[in-house]
This record gives C-alpha cells, sequence and structure tokens, in this order.
C-alpha cells in the first residue's frame, strides 16, 4: 500500500513534477501489461498524494439496490431559481473572463434521460481563483463571480449553464502543481445509487498530462470522457462560446416499464 | 451517440477537492425534521482516514425512508420546509471531521428487511463518492434477519451498525485501515 518514503501530508509539495510524471508513467504501463479496461479513476492513486490515506483498502461490497436506494431524492423550481443557471449574472456586474455556455445531457447508461433532476456545478473564476476561505492562491477574486450554479434537467436530460471559463490554479500536492481547467458538476440519477460528483475538462489542455487527478482515471479512452467538446452551434453571436458535455450515470436497477412511470 | 438502445459506460467520478464549501451545503441540510420534532433522533459520526485522524474535509448525504418506511417524493432538499420531510440530508464535517444529522430513525420499506438509510461520502482525496447504508440498533433480530447484513462478513458486520449513546445514534465512516466501513458497489457482482 503506502510506501514508507511517501509524504503524505497533503501540504508537503515533496516530490518534483518530474517525479510524479514517472510514477503517472509506471502506473500506466502497469495498466497497459494487464490489458483490462478500467471505466473509473483509481481510488488508491499515489501520485494524487491525499489519496494514500483516503481510499478504501478493501474491495467494494456487493449490494441490490433495496428501498431507497432505488430512487433519488426529489427537487424541483422550488430548490432551484430560474436565474440560477446563469453564473454571470449572479454578483452585481459581469464577471471577467471568456463568457462561455457549456450544456448537455444526462443520460442513464441504457440511453433514458434524466428529467428534472438537479444539475450542481462550482467553479474558479477566470483568474484560477475559488471564493473560499482556504484558497490562498494570490490571483484576484473576482467580485462578480462567485462560480455557484444550479439548474434542473428538462424533459430530455439537457441542462445548460452560462458561466465564464475558469482558469488552471496551482495547488500543493508536489512542486509546482497546476489543476487543469475544469468545473466541478454534482449529479443525481434516478436511483440513489448513480449518485456522483465529477470534473468537466476542456479540449486540449497542456496540464493534462501532468495532473494526477485527471490521470487517476488511468485509461485514456474513460478519462477523455471528462473532456468538454467545443461545439460552435452553441457558441452565441458576439456573446459566447460554447461546449458540448453529455453525463452518462450508471445503469437503472429497475425494469424500463416501472422506469416509464 | 443518440442510439438509444446501446449501454453507455458511465462518466467517471472525480473528487470533491477541497472547494466545495460554498456550493453544495446548504442552511439546514443536516436538519431533515426539527429538533422538536417529536420522533427526532440524532445521527452523528466522525469520518477518519487511514491513521485514524479526522478528514476535515468531507461532505456526507443522507437519504431515507420516513418513520413508517414511506419513501419522500417531495420537493425542497435543498429550500427547506420544516414541515415538509424530504428524506434528504447533507452536510459538511466540521473541522474535527464530524457530521451531525436530526432525522427520524427510518422504518422499513419491505417485509423481513431491516431499515437503513443510505449514506454518501465525498472528501478531498476520495477520488470518487463512497457509498454505505447505516442501520440502527433498534431491533437486534431484525437486524440477524436482514439478508444483506447476513452476507457481510462477520468481522465487518458492526461497521454498517450505528452505535447507541445518550444523544442518539453514532456512525462512525473509516475510509481505511482496521475498521474499515464497509462501502457498496450496486453493478453486477465481482
Amino acid at each position: 500500500m503506502t510506501t514508507s518514503t511517501t509524504d503524505t501530508a497533503p501540504d508537503a509539495a515533496a516530490a518534483t513534477q518530474a517525479s510524479i510524471d514517472a510514477e503517472i508513467a509506471g502506473i500506466r504501463e502497469e495498466y497497459d501489461a494487464a490489458g483490462r479496461e478500467e471505466t473509473r479513476p483509481r481510488l488508491d492513486y499515489p501520485p494524487y498524494r491525499s489519496s494514500l490515506l483516503r481510499h478504501p483498502t478493501k474491495d467494494l461490497h456487493h449490494a441490490d439496490p433495496e428501498g431507497v436506494e432505488l430512487v433519488a431524492p426529489v427537487f424541483g423550481h422550488r430548490d432551484v431559481g430560474t436565474t440560477e443557471a446563469d453564473l454571470t449574472i449572479q454578483h452585481g456586474g459581469d464577471p471577467v473572463g471568456e463568457r462561455m455556455v457549456v450544456t448537455g445531457r444526462v443520460l442513464d447508461a441504457d440511453g433514458r434521460p434524466v428529467r428534472h433532476q438537479l444539475v450542481e456545478v462550482w467553479q474558479a473564476n477566470a483568474a484560477g481563483r475559488y471564493i473560499h476561505q482556504r484558497d490562498q492562491h494570490p490571483a484576484p477574486v473576482d467580485p462578480h463571480f462567485t462560480g455557484v450554479g444550479r439548474c434542473l434537467t428538462d424533459a430530455e436530460g439537457t441542462y445548460r449553464f452560462t458561466t465564464v471559463k475558469p482558469g488552471p490554479y496551482p495547488w500543493k500536492n508536489h512542486r509546482n502543481a497546476w489543476r487543469p481547467a475544469h468545473i466541478h458538476f454534482s449529479l443525481f440519477g434516478t436511483e440513489f445509487t448513480q449518485r456522483m460528483i465529477t470534473q468537466m475538462y476542456f479540449p486540449g489542455d497542456p496540464l493534462f498530462a501532468l495532473d494526477p487527478i485527471y490521470q487517476a482515471i488511468v485509461d485514456p479512452r474513460a478519462r477523455e470522457r471528462l473532456v468538454a467538446a467545443y461545439d460552435h452551434d452553441v457558441t452565441q453571436h458576439e456573446w459566447a462560446t460554447g461546449y458540448r458535455w453529455d453525463i452518462v450515470l450508471t445503469g437503472t436497477h429497475r425494469t424500463p416499464m416501472e422506469a416509464e412511470q | 451517440m443518440s442510439d438509444p438502445t446501446s449501454p453507455r459506460v458511465a462518466t467517471p467520478g472525480q473528487t470533491i477537492g477541497p472547494f466545495f464549501g460554498y456550493a453544495l451545503p446548504v442552511e439546514g441540510g443536516e436538519q431533515l425534521v426539527p429538533a422538536q420534532h417529536p420522533g427526532a433522533v440524532r445521527l452523528r459520526g466522525t469520518v477518519y482516514d487511514g491513521h485514524g485522524d479526522p478528514v476535515p474535509d468531507a461532505l456526507v448525504e443522507i437519504w431515507q425512508a420516513d418513520a413508517d418506511g414511506r419513501t419522500p417524493t417531495a420537493e425542497g432538499s435543498l429550500r427547506r420546509d420544516p414541515f415538509e420531510f424530504t428524506g434528504f440530508g447533507r452536510t459538511p464535517v466540521d473541522p474535527a471531521g464530524r457530521y451531525t444529522f436530526t432525522t427520524v430513525a427510518p422504518g422499513a420499506t419491505a417485509p423481513g428487511r431491516a431499515p437503513f438509510v443510505a449514506m454518501t461520502v465525498f472528501a478531498r482525496g476520495l477520488l470518487d463518492r463512497l457509498l454505505t447504508r447505516v442501520y440502527l440498533p433498534l431491533d437486534e433480530a431484525v437486524l440477524a434477519a436482514d439478508p444483506f447484513l447476513a452476507g457481510v462478513p462477520e468481522d465487518r458486520r458492526h461497521t454498517l451498525v450505528a452505535t447507541r449513546d445518550e444523544h442518539g445514534f453514532v456512525f462512525d465512516v473509516r475510509l481505511q485501515g482496521e475498521d474499515e466501513t464497509v462501502f457498496l458497489s450496486h453493478g453486477s457482482p465481482a
């Protein structure tokens, strides 16, 4: 499990990028040699130092979902204001940065739309700074941007946010560690077992190969499922660039007939 | 991409990171019922890492049936009305890794099954969410007869059952180590 030489202190920032790169490459080589397809992140991914003491060491225990696990909490218009999907109008002025629309569909593994369900996002501002006390990165706070949004999916499972492109930011995993620009997404499906939180990334980010959180999804095809596509049909004339990103939740355990009710 | 019949591969999860604190927690998210509710119980615990140290940046969610075993269908889990039981709770842990919910003990949703509170755990350093169940120590015979609990190795079963103290129920989450919590997978059996 943990090697005695690995520093588990999250803020130690002791390792160099080169040594993190070597760890990432070693894990990838082992993965390629093993010939098994992984679709989820490794919970135990030592290059992401904070995972060392926070990953279960035992296999997940199989459970047939029962009771409340077969349905999801219900959210509705009472929970979400109509303007909460526009992160650029929440704080008394226009935020700085590349205005963009991010949209896509939330589907289950059988391709059914997840309708009228809550989608929550949060992100850094264009300078790579979060409105959070613990984020002391010396980049400017934008007084017009909180970086928090919510919406409900529509009848087709479509969500849509207007926001600004987040900047990359440094963190203390290792020396000179920078996160690729990303937006956090929180999702509920039609069953509580589909509950998930993930991060959406932007195409072509030069930081991908260096980032142990992104690389913790060892399979390159699985990783790419987190990268949005630039979509010129979503882009709006003289207003905003557009990105499309579809999200697939795990399959439903109910029969199709029950699910359609 | 638009073929509705082909199974798709699920989008991978990622860590919640450290900076969710201004985004996900909602006012009253830890109160499923008001403390004055006649059936109110406290469900609390601490999230621990593999060294037994508290995790200060975790988020815990619960989802449960009401006292009669009915699954809630009411909106309002974010904008709360204290008279409406929505069954959903969400709270960040405090700097000492502790969470507290005020709720009711759930009723059984099916005959012969022990009632439980479904729980999700998110944390910085945890690359994907974890799901578990909190069984309450209300009836030893019901717990002993529950088919799911019976299938959990005996030496780990206790990690799914809360304990009682003078303030209610205590359920600690151990992400790793000696008494590591049993976390669940709902996909095909491995």
